[in-house]
Order: structure tokens, then sequence, then C-alpha cells
């Protein structure tokens, strides 16, 4: 695949090239002259030129969307989710619209009046209504994309307290993420790095009594269908938690408590039968034979996404949605931090 | 034809006395050998800028494959021809840094903006003549530092071109954050330095030295362009400045601007109270006028050879300047749109997505402008022209983009993911170059009394239009589907495995863009050379710069400053019976005063 996609691209670069090399050769000829100004010829071979170009593009663009798509995010695993994937869809098929009609423009008018010797050009200098008309769409168009876009932001960024959600810490360190569940008070525990010591990695406070419940994980568990408010907090530089799959992030700020509220909807069962991810990793799986690696299964990710350090690209932490059945039962086998330190 | 007046031979400004070779060509006070100096230099980092993204684009493609060339450039940073994260890091550094400042911004408007300013207001120099010496001189000693920054022992500064705090503060958390970090700001520091000289000279020049009937309703737009460009470097460059010098604080003398509770290395670091944040700031404050003040210019350029191309006035000359104004304001406040994520107070985040979408209007006007200034033309081909049209594609299909990345909503899951580089690189990067090839094959009869050549001009349009497109069109699929910017490889998540292909498309299409740089290059030095010669006005063009004579003489013109009776933009205007106005002439200089029978539009 990778060396046909090669080809197709090494080709289309050898016919540009060919066709230059014939326009080279034509302005060769003993008529042509040598000002290095554009002549009549030079203004009929790249003006069609012009049009083969925005051809080049619409092909492009449309094989892009055609062959890539399949790369890109399954829908979203959260209930925000939607309503983003939804302003995204909405937002680039306007795009998508508008670059359709002015890349024709443009390329159709360089190839239309290119130029040719004794042809007039029309002296228009400026029409207020059409410039009236250009501000006044973009204006309406824009006015509505942020209306939406506001409100959407509005309702993903405010926590709602009353639903009760899930307070999970995400801790960050070059190059790993440490989990802390805030146990059945529901409440994390006082937390700084000066109270690091020992098997105490994450410094919490262990005089603080809300801490005692606290558990620390390096795996997330979510239960499907129950908000999750997760508080970050950095040891060292910036680090940005971000879930492409529930459509979340937020940067990990050193010296600052950041957060970012999401309800995963879709569990990793769900997510691993959905067709988009099956499909995907299908071909995945087919890469990785022919490359002799072992075989993937899908599953969430928490990554890293504000540049940390050398190994920034490997700062990862697998994240599992299951029922509120199999959360639970995963939580209570995971011991408090009360107990783990009583053990040292 | 021309009004050229051909006073006495020549007439003593007091300052003709003899130049060696040292005055001439080093330390000059002249502003078009200063905007030569500006230009080779430019050319020089942008060779190394572009060099440095082939390399992470092979790593990218093939990631952690062995390579002779790394071997043979990086040496120690690629055991056995591997390239090391550490080293993917400081490429992606330097790359950044150096296309943003040392290419696209002294490299476009530092040579364009010193070249054409005098040239197209009607001045003799630029006001002062040594400081703009002393800019250019600032940002040679700024380049130097910088390409030494790339031998020091630890590396060289590797935490993004952005240098956000912690990592850019402290060794301990990456190597390149020592000595390599601590030359990249006394380099930028130079760099700033030399950017306000550069500034206060055009913003004076502009409003102080215009010739006799040039009003500032018939300056061309690239001087307006570049007028704002100097505005913008001057109030948000000073931010950059302190933003520098609050993290020399920090690094050094212990202070806690931007740090606050950390632990690395197996101790608790004393700062406290600071907040990376405050950083995000200061350096967006400086950084997002930055990316206009690269394609400020690039836009003005663009704006003067479609319309001596089209044979037509540019269209909607005021709404063009009332464009460029509102962009330069605006742009002073949209920081925030980079910082939707870093932690800031939400509701900030729907301030800033106001604004950042309000940027969108005036850029679309100017896109629409363009495409009417071709309506009905007469199109003259030039390369210039070519990467004129080109900008304007590009920067449309970047622009678009925008309006993705502008929103908060939206900006949460493609923040810092490929979807990014893939906007900003044909917004601002592709079209910014374009820009800058547009005014080198355009003004270099001006700059060097000789043409270049438009055959190889040719070649390298097609082939880097098509590669270009290659490169960033694809990679916005790589950003949707949730690869983050800046990993040495990703290989870490089998989820992106299938991504490679992709990778491999455009790291084969960058390698392609950047060979036939290579045509541009000895195009642009042997033409120097061996060019033809060039005509005092090849293009047939109005504005001021080709009533010089070819050869550069001090004080750009012999005898008298020319007077201006018109606009710049008189192209194929014609008298109420359908004839040229001059006969015979598609074009009208600006130092042609009203003709006969001539109807006065108002321009």
């Amino acid at each position: 695949m990778t060396v046909f996609l090669v080809i197709i691209v090494l080709a289309l670069l050898a016919v540009t090239g060919w066709q230059i090399s014939k326009i080279f050769e034509l302005s060769k000829s003993p008529d042509a002259d040598t000002t290095q100004v554009a002549n009549n010829k030079d203004n009929e071979n790249q003006g069609k030129l012009m049009m083969g170009f925005a051809v080049f593009l619409y092909l492009l663009m449309f094989y892009c969307f055609w062959s890539f798509t399949n790369v890109t995010l399954p829908d979203a695993a959260s209930e925000h989710g939607g309503k983003y994937d939804n302003l995204m869809l909405i937002s680039m098929l306007l795009i998508m619209f508008v670059q359709i009609v002015t890349q024709a423009l443009l390329h159709y008018f360089a190839y239309k009046y290119r130029g040719a010797e004794g042809k007039k050009a029309l002296f228009y200098a400026d029409n207020d209504k059409l410039e009236f008309i250009w501000t006044i769409i973009p204006v309406i168009t824009l006015a509505g994309l942020i209306i939406y876009g506001l409100f959407t932001w509005n309702d993903i960024m405010s926590v709602n307290e009353d639903e009760d959600p899930l307070v999970i810490e995400l801790y960050a360190q070059q190059f790993s993420w440490t989990a802390r569940y805030a146990g059945e008070d529901n409440t994390l525990g006082e937390a700084n790095v000066r109270f690091i010591e020992g098997i105490n990695a994450l410094g919490i406070d262990k005089e603080d009594s809300y801490a005692q419940d606290d558990k620390v994980v390096r795996e997330l568990h979510l239960p499907v269908n129950r908000p999750v408010l997760f508080k970050l907090r950095s040891q060292d530089v910036l680090h940005s938690a971000y879930f492409p799959h529930f459509r979340a992030q937020m940067n990990v700020v050193p010296g600052m408590i950041t957060q970012f509220g999401f309800t995963p909807t879709v569990t990793t069962e769900e997510m691993r039968n959905n067709e988009d991810i099956v499909d995907k990793v299908e071909h995945i799986n087919d890469i990785r034979n022919e490359k002799g690696d072992d075989s993937y299964e899908f599953d969430y990710f928490l990554l890293c996404n504000k540049i940390c350090g050398q190994a920034h690209y490997n700062m990862q932490m697998k994240v599992i949605v299951e029922s509120e059945a199999d959360y639970e039962a995963w939580l209570a086998e995971q011991s408090t931090f009360g107990e783990s330190m009583s053990e040292e | 034809m021309s009004a050229v007046v051909n006073a006495p031979a020549h007439e003593d400004h007091g300052h003709h006395h003899k130049q060696n070779f040292i005055s001439k060509y080093i330390f000059s006070f002249d502003h078009k050998m200063v905007a030569k100096q500006f230009l080779i230099t430019g050319l020089i980092m942008g060779i190394v800028g572009i060099a440095m993204s082939i390399l992470f684009r092979i790593q990218l493609a093939w990631p952690e494959q062995s390579f002779a060339i790394f071997e043979t450039l990086l040496g120690k940073w690629a055991p056995d021809g591997v390239m090391t994260p550490n080293i993917y890091l400081a490429l992606v550094t330097i790359h950044g840094t150096i296309m943003v400042f040392f290419v696209l911004t002294a490299g476009l408007s530092g040579t364009f903006s010193n070249l054409l300013i005098p040239l197209q207001i009607g001045a003799r120099d630029m006001a002062s003549g040594f400081m703009n010496m002393l800019s250019y001189w600032l940002f040679f000693i700024a380049c130097v530092i910088m390409l030494c920054s790339l031998f020091v022992e630890a590396g060289p500064a590797s935490s993004g071109w952005t240098i956000y705090p912690p990592l850019s503060a402290l060794p301990q958390a990456i190597g390149g954050s020592g000595m390599g970090m601590t030359l990249w700001l006394v380099s930028m520091a130079l760099f700033i330095a030399s950017q306000l000289l550069g500034g206060i000279n055009y913003i004076v020049t502009v409003i102080n030295l215009r010739t006799k009937g040039m009003s500032m309703t018939r300056l061309p737009l690239t001087i307006w362009a570049f007028l704002v460009t100097a505005i913008l470097g001057l109030v948000s460059f000073p931010v950059l400045l302190s933003a520098a010098l609050l993290l020399i604080m920090d690094r050094s003398f212990g202070t806690s601007f931007f740090l606050s509770d950390i632990f690395l290395d197996g101790e608790v670091l004393s700062h406290h109270g600071g907040s990376p944040v405050l950083f995000e700031h200061l350096f967006w404050f400086l950084g997002h006028p930055e990316v206009y003040i690269v394609i400020l210019p690039a836009l003005g350029i663009t704006s003067e050879v479609v319309a001596t191309n089209s044979r037509k006035p540019i269209f909607g000359y005021r709404a063009m300047i009332a464009s460029i104004l509102a962009i330069g304001f605006l742009s002073t406040i949209v920081w925030g749109h980079h910082m939707f994520v870093s932690g800031m107070n939400p509701f900030l985040g729907s301030v800033f997505t106001f604004t950042t979408l309000l940027i969108a209007i005036p850029s679309a006007v100017k896109a629409f402008n363009y495409i009417t200034t071709l309506w009905k033309g007469n199109l003259q081909m030039n390369p210039g022209m070519l990467f004129s049209i080109g900008l304007v594609s590009t920067f449309i299909t970047g622009g678009l983009t925008g309006i993705i990345l502008g929103d908060s909503t939206l900006d949460i899951n493609v923040h810092d993911t490929y979807f990014v580089v893939a906007h900003f690189h044909l917004v601002m990067g592709i079209s910014a170059l374009y820009g800058l090839f547009a005014g080198v094959y355009h003004w270099y009869p001006k700059m060097f009394g000789r043409m270049m050549n438009k055959n190889l001009g040719y070649i390298h349009f097609w082939v880097t239009a098509v590669g270009a497109y290659g490169v960033f069109f694809p990679m916005h699929f790589l950003g949707m589907a949730g690869l983050p910017r800046r990993y040495y490889t990703n290989t870490a998540f089998p989820y992106f495995d299938d991504l490679a292909d992709i990778n491999v498309i455009v790291t084969v299409c960058a390698i392609i863009t950047a060979l036939v740089q290579l045509v541009f290059i000895y195009n642009f030095f042997s033409s120097m050379f061996y060019g033809k010669k060039a005509t005092r006005n090849p293009w047939k063009s109005n504005t001021l710069e080709w009533t010089t004579p070819v050869e550069h003489i001090h004080g750009n013109w012999p005898g008298e400053l020319p007077v201006v009776y018109r606009w710049a933009y008189d192209y194929s205007k014609t008298n109420s019976d359908g004839d040229y106005v001059i006969q015979g002439q598609d074009y009208i200089p600006q130092n042609v005063p009203m003709q006969n029978k001539e109807e006065d539009l108002q321009h």
C-alpha cells in the first residue's frame, strides 16, 4: 500500500516535471525571446497548468477524504463528544464548501484570463456592493458558528457538582501517569510535591483524613454513563492529558490543579465491536503481522500531548470503561492509601 | 513617456563619499544593500531550517531506522545512524525557531521592508541608515549564536519553539535546557533588539519620508503591510523580551515567575508561587501577532505582484487597507486561542473564540479581493505571479482550518495534534514562503540588476506547489486521527500504526519539495552573475522603484525625487473613448501627472 501511494505521488510529480520540461524545451526554440519576462507562450502554458493544478488539488482532496477517513477517530465515546462531533461535521462541511468554491474560482480565473498579446484587462477598482456582500456573509456564518461553539464550550467546561461526579486525580510526571481515586468520601486528600517520600510517590498528605481512603492506581477504570471529574496535577513540567476518543483534553500544570469532566458512554467492550474500530484494528493487525509484531487489541488510552521531555512520545496510560458492577469489583481490589502507608 | 526628470546629471547630496569594500558590502548604511544582506542571511538560515525538517521527517516516516545521513550530520546524536529522541526534539525546536523568526520574520520583512519602503515611497534611504545597519548586524550575530547552540555538549534548546517552562527552565528535565537554552535566549534577545531597531526605522520612514504627493492613500499596499507589520512587531516583541528576561531570572537567579511545586530527580525544588500559564500568556502575546508579522508582508507583496501581473488595479484598495488594519488590531487580542486547554478560565476561552473568529472576516475579504483582481485581467504568468496565486490558494486552504482551531470547543480534540501543524504550515509557513519567493522573483531585477531565469522559476513553482500540498493536506488526517505533534515516533501506540502510510507520503513529498528549492537557490545565485541584464521596468509596473536606474546609486534617484500624482494601481485605465490613457501603454506610473482627457477617479 505504502509503495503504491509513493508511486502515485512520484508519478504525479513526474507528469508535472515532464510538462514543465516540455515548456522548457519550447521556450528554447529560436524564436523565443530571452527577456525572462513571460511571453504569450508562457501565459498560455502556465494558464493551462493552473487548470491542471486545480484538477490535481481536487483529486488530492478527494483521495485524502476517500482513503484516509478510515484512520480518523471513531464516533465519540463520551456524552459531550456527540455535540463535539456534530459541530466538527458542520464546520468541516462549511469550510470544504468554501474551499471547493474559492479554489475553483481562483484557478479558473487564472486559466481563463491568462494573458495574451493585445488583450485588454478591465479597469475595475472597487465595488462597494460586492465588498459588502463578502463581508456580511462571513459575518453571519461566523456568528452562527461562534454562538453554537460557545454554547457547546460552556456546556463542556462547566462541571455540574449536583450530578455527583466521580472525582479522580490524574497525576503526571516525566514520563508516566498515575491515577488517584477519591475513595468512599469522593474527596481527594490534600497533596503537594513536598510530601513526596518513599512509597508516597504522589506527595499525599498523610495527616489529611480525606486522604486515607484514596486509592492510587496505574490503570484508569471508569464506570460507563457516570460523570467523571478529573483533577489534574503535575509533578515536574507541563503535560497535557489527552483522551482522543472522549474528545477531552486539558493541560497539566505544575503549581496548580486543572480540571476536565466528561461522561464516558461507550464501554471498552462496545468500542471493540464498533464497526470502524473492528476495521481499523484489522488493518493495524495486518500491518503488524507483516512486520512481525504481536497482534493488537483496542483499548482506550490517555496520552501526553504537551512536549515534556525525551520520552514524551511514550507517556501513556490504559483506560478501561466498564459496567458499574465491574468497576466496583475492580475498585474493591485496590488498597487504600491509608492501608499501603501502614503496611510500610 | 515616463516623466522622470532628467535633472542635471548629478546633484551633490553631501554624502557621496568614496566607498570601500567594507562600507559598501559589509557595514553598509544603504537600504538596498541591507536588504540584500537580510535576504541572503535569511536564505542560508532557511536552508538550515528546511534541512532539519527533512531529517526529522525521515525519522517520522521510518522511525528508529538507521540512515547514513543521520550519522554524518548528527554525529553522536545518532549512534549507529539512529536519531535519538533528544536530538529529534532539538531539531523540531530549532526548525521552528529558525523558520518563524530568522527566515519568515527577518528574511521576509527585513528584506522587503528595507528594499521597498524607501524605493516605493520616494525616499533617498531609511530614516536612520546607521540603525538599519545595526539592525542587520544584530540579526547576524543572533543567527551565529543560534547556529552555535547546535554544537554545545548537552544539545541545543529542545523544548519546542514555544519554550514553555518548566521544561525550558530546568536542565534536569531535558538536556537542551542547559547551555543550549541559554544561547537560544541570548540569540532571541539580540534578534528582538534587531527587530525593534528595524521596526522603528520602517515606521518613521513611512510616516516622515514620503515624497511629494505620496499621501497615505496613494501608498502601494506593500508599504501598508510593512507599516502595520512594523507596528505589530514594536507592540509585541518587547513582551517576548520580558518573558525571556523573566525566564532567564528563573533559570539563573532562583526567582519563581514561572515555576512552582516541582519535584525532579528525587528532590523538591525551592521555587514556589510561579505559574507557567503566565509564561504562555506572555509568549503568545507576541506569538500570535508574530504569525501576522510573518504573513502580512507576504500578503502585501502579493497585492503588488498580482495587480502588476493582472494588468488591473488591485480590487478594493481601501478595503485591503482596512483589512490589513483590522488584522493588525485583532491579532493583538487573539493570543488566548493557543491556550484554550492551558487551564486558564474557560470564560476567557469564550472571549478569545469570539475575537479569533472575527479575524476570519478581514482575511476572507482579502482572499475574495485577490480573486476578483484576477477576474477579467490580462494575467502575465511570471514566476512571481504564480507564487502569488499559489499564496492565495494555500492561504485559503490553511485559513479555513483556522475556523476549526479558533473554536474553543473544536480545539479541545485537535489541539497540539498534526491538524495544527498542517494548519499553520499552510497558512503562515507555505504562504509566507510563497510571498518571499514572489517578492524575490519580482524584485530581483531591482536588487541585482539582472533577471532570474523564468523557466527554472516555473519548475520551482510547480513542483513546490504540488509538493507542499502533498505534505500538508494529508497531514490534517493525522491530526484527526488524534496523533500528537512532537512525538519522536508513534510506535509506542499500536493504535497509530495505520498512520505509517500517510507519514511516508508526507516525508516523500517533503523531500521532493525541499530538493526543488535547490533549483531556486541555483537560479538565485547564478542569475546574480549570468542572468539577463534587466531593463529599468521589466514588469511594466507603476510603483516608484521602477523609475530608479538599474545601477544602484546611493540616494536612489539621480537628481530630484520623483513627485507622485496618482495611486499605484492605474493599470489598463482607459479614457471614455476606450483607449488607454497613455497611448499604447497599459500602465501609468505614479509619477505621471493626470493626463488631458483622463477621468480622475479619486484613487
